[in-house]
């Protein structure tokens, strides 16, 4: 069976990278994988969504709505607008930031309040404020390293297959520190 | 085992070009093709470079093949409108080495102007379409397209499409086998087009295209999947995964070869199906044809013209399922100038102004949008020069004072260099800026002619825009610091004011040009804020009002550019080292 992550977020965010961590993850464990991204003027600073699918065999590359078993969000408006990409009996994986898009800034539009009750009541949440845990690291970057741990503490895959993983796709000089950040998500 | 890796659309087209023994690339980046060129680069034996505009890289391409080795050039759709030139007419004098055109549309618009159906160039300039629907088939298809350019003496287009280029998928890797160069022989009957020359090749290119449609009935990428028959999809590229998705056991007429087809494939295929679908992104291409041959089938009907198709749209029309997930009403988030970008100062004296900008393809398209909104037309790569110089012509050089033209560095070294050309010849008294970030922005920051590398990374002499404007005699050429806020306004008073050309030159390397050095932050004095607002009008996403009305710089985002500091009339923006 097919299983379907997205990473929904703001463009600049990082999460390209989360992505990629993901998809060799899963292609270490053996499976197929498609993830389809998005590049060009969305990632200045507009909404973006990268779809990872793998099973056996995938055919389509993007996930729909109604079909993700884990829904990462970058921030708070960005999990609302996608919240309804989740199944049923899907994870939702909050960072629980606010950054305010061109409308809200302008004064167009207003920026929803209760944003992670309201989705309480329809979805299983579990959030975190990420940036605050990586500044605690020392950190501010590795905040989406937060995040992936904990996604990570509700998907199939072994702590150890993860950090494998990290090791090989980061940085070099920035292993340490982004297992470190993973942990601090994995543990909650 | 052969080796596999998981790599996006546009690295497997590499790849395979590598595989293939492909010598010349060249190409201009566009979204979304760019990672082609950018992954060629990295293996060795290949020749691979930024051109100043897509015409160039194909005309380089061709050259190449010319000589005798294989070549390639890769372009978004729109590129291949600015290459069409050489394209039409390279089709007729066809190949020495083989010869790939690498065309990536954009269903969905992520990042262009419009949603043009690039196989429809290839029906009309007679050159075959392959089109692949995962990365895999991306790799294998463009090996097979230089087999096919030289078998049939002609260029080929692969034809991609965003989901195809911008996505993952595994794809196994086979070794480089070069073919031998083949000789040049000089044969002005197929190399120069001239009409006595060109009569006799277009006789050629119509037979051949018979022949490979004749062909395209054997081709084992043109593929039947027989399963149950009530119902058959023809399909191609991306689309081909939706319909594996929904529906596993239909019958499928699977198209590598989109143009030109097969009439006697597709005749075999219609007579084993109950209900004939086609299912096919953008325009109704395949469909044409098919109904053109009599035979009754069912595509736009059913499915829109624009933008992408899915899978959940298969289960909506040919299931009926009710697909009730609906999104919650939130503020949109379009893209945005990024914190620090020197496009937002220029903007924003632009609007204290009160001036019009003619605009031009780059991340200073954004202009045109709240709360900047400055920006008033976009058309194509470098009509931002030529259109001013319509609008002076038309009414007159008063009416365009409150007109600039607004073009990037590679976009004007692109087209914009022909556009500024004719403005110098032919009289005109606009102000042209050139917002100089010296990168290609939009695409992901590529080098080109005036930045002093070439794609591989090796410094080169950068050509000077301000001595190119200059060689055209044009008097007045100002150089200017885009976060010099209250030089850029003198400078745009005085030259918008001018019965004379201007070209004003406004610098500042991009916010994300990797190697730069932000050794500022600001921070606000709250005490001293008298909640003016100020501050906010160029809309820099790091600066923001508290429930209070004084300001908070988010110091995650504030590259400490400065512009907030320089609006502030009381000192309650301060910058600091950091």
């Amino acid at each position: 069976m097919t299983r379907n992550v997205m990473i929904v977020g703001v463009g600049g965010q990082g999460t390209l990278l989360t992505s990629r961590i993901l998809g060799g993850l899963m292609a270490d464990a053996g499976y197929d994988v498609k993830i389809s991204e998005v590049h060009g003027m969305a990632q200045r600073g507009g909404s973006v969504v990268t779809f990872v699918r793998y099973g056996e065999k995938v055919a389509e590359p993007i996930v729909e709505e109604g079909q993700a078993d884990v829904l990462i969000a970058f921030e708070r408006l960005e999990a609302m607008r996608y919240a309804h990409f989740l199944r049923k009996d899907g994870v939702l994986i909050v960072n629980d930031e606010r950054i305010d898009p061109m409308p809200v800034v302008t004064g167009a539009a207003e920026y929803p309040e209760g944003i992670l009750e309201e989705l309480d009541k329809s979805y299983t949440v579990y959030s975190i404020d990420a940036m605050d845990e990586a500044k605690k690291l020392g950190n501010q970057r590795v905040f989406n390293l937060v995040v992936l741990g904990m996604a990570a503490s509700h998907m199939d895959f072994t702590k150890e297959q993860w950090t494998k993983i990290i090791e090989k796709t980061v940085p070099p000089k920035t292993v340490d520190i982004n297992i470190k950040a993973f942990e601090v998500g994995y543990t909650g | 085992m052969a080796e596999k890796e998981i790599m996006l659309g546009n690295a497997a087209i590499a790849r395979g070009a590598w595989e293939a023994g492909v010598k010349v690339s060249a190409a201009y980046p566009g979204t979304p093709s760019t990672e082609i060129s950018e992954n060629l680069v990295k293996y060795p034996d290949v020749y691979a470079e930024w051109s100043p505009n897509e015409k160039v890289a194909a005309e380089v391409a061709i050259g190449a093949s010319m000589a005798g080795v294989r070549a390639m050039c890769s372009m978004k759709h729109v590129g291949l409108n600015v290459a069409s030139d050489p394209l039409y007419s390279v089709s007729y004098i066809g190949v020495n080495g083989g010869l790939l055109f690498c065309v990536a549309d954009d269903p969905g618009l992520y990042s262009s102007q419009n949603e043009q159906d690039t196989r429809l160039i290839g029906r009309s300039a007679h050159i075959p379409v392959l089109e692949p629907s995962d990365s895999q088939e991306a790799h294998d298809y463009t090996k097979l397209a230089f087999e096919l350019s030289e078998k049939y003496d002609t260029p080929v287009i692969l034809r991609t499409t965003t989901r195809i280029g911008h996505s993952q998928g595994t794809v196994e890797l086979c070794d480089r086998c070069v073919p031998e160069d083949k000789p040049y022989e000089r044969d002005i009957m197929k190399n120069v087009m001239m009409p006595g020359m060109a009569k006799g090749r277009h006789v050629y290119v119509e037979e051949r295209e018979k022949r490979m449609s004749e062909d395209a009935a054997s081709m084992e990428i043109n593929r039947i999947e027989i399963g149950d028959t009530s119902i058959g999809f023809i399909t191609s590229g991306v689309a081909y995964q939706y319909v594996k998705e929904v529906f596993p056991e239909a019958s499928v007429l699977k198209l590598g070869l989109v143009y030109p087809l097969s009439e006697k494939l597709i005749k075999d295929f219609a007579s084993q199906v109950d209900r004939l679908i086609i299912f096919e992104e953008l325009e109704p291409f395949i469909e044409t044809y098919v109904r053109s041959w009599g035979i009754a089938c069912e595509g736009k009907e059913l499915f829109t013209l624009q933008g992408e198709y899915s899978s959940n749209m298969l289960r909506e029309k040919l299931k009926g399922e009710d697909i009730q997930y609906k999104g919650a009403e939130v503020p949109n988030r379009p893209p945005i100038l990024c914190p620090g970008c020197p496009h937002r100062s220029t903007y924003y004296v632009l609007k204290k102004l009160g001036i019009h900008a003619a605009g031009d393809i780059g991340c200073y398209t954004l202009g045109a949008v709240a709360p900047l909104g400055v920006v008033d037309t976009t058309v194509c790569m470098g009509a931002s020069i030529s259109m001013l110089h319509g609008m002076e012509k038309a009414k007159g050089k008063d009416y365009i004072k409150k007109w600039v033209a607004v073009i990037g560095d590679s976009t004007f070294m692109h087209t914009g260099i022909n556009s500024l050309e004719d403005l110098a010849y032919n009289r005109s008294t606009a102000t042209v800026m050139i917002l100089d970030n010296s990168t290609t922005g939009m695409t992901g920051h590529q080098d080109h002619a005036a930045t002093g590398k070439t794609l591989d990374g090796t410094e080169v002499p950068a050509i000077s825009i301000y001595k190119v404007c200059k060689a055209m005699n044009i008097e007045n050429v100002v150089e200017v610091d885009a976060f010099d806020t209250k030089e850029l306004e003198r400078v745009i008073k005085e030259e918008t004011a001018r019965d004379e050309l201007s070209v004003i030159i406004v610098c500042a390397p991009c916010a994300l040009l990797k190697g730069q050095k932000f050794p500022y932050k600001v921070r606000p004095l709250p005490e001293k804020c008298k909640k003016c607002g100020m501050c906010l009008k160029p809309g820099c996403p790091a600066v923001k009002k508290k429930a209070d009305g004084t300001i908070e710089i988010d110091d995650t985002l504030c590259n400490g550019c400065g512009l907030c500091v320089q609006l502030c009339n009381f000192g309650a923006l301060e910058r600091y080292e950091v």
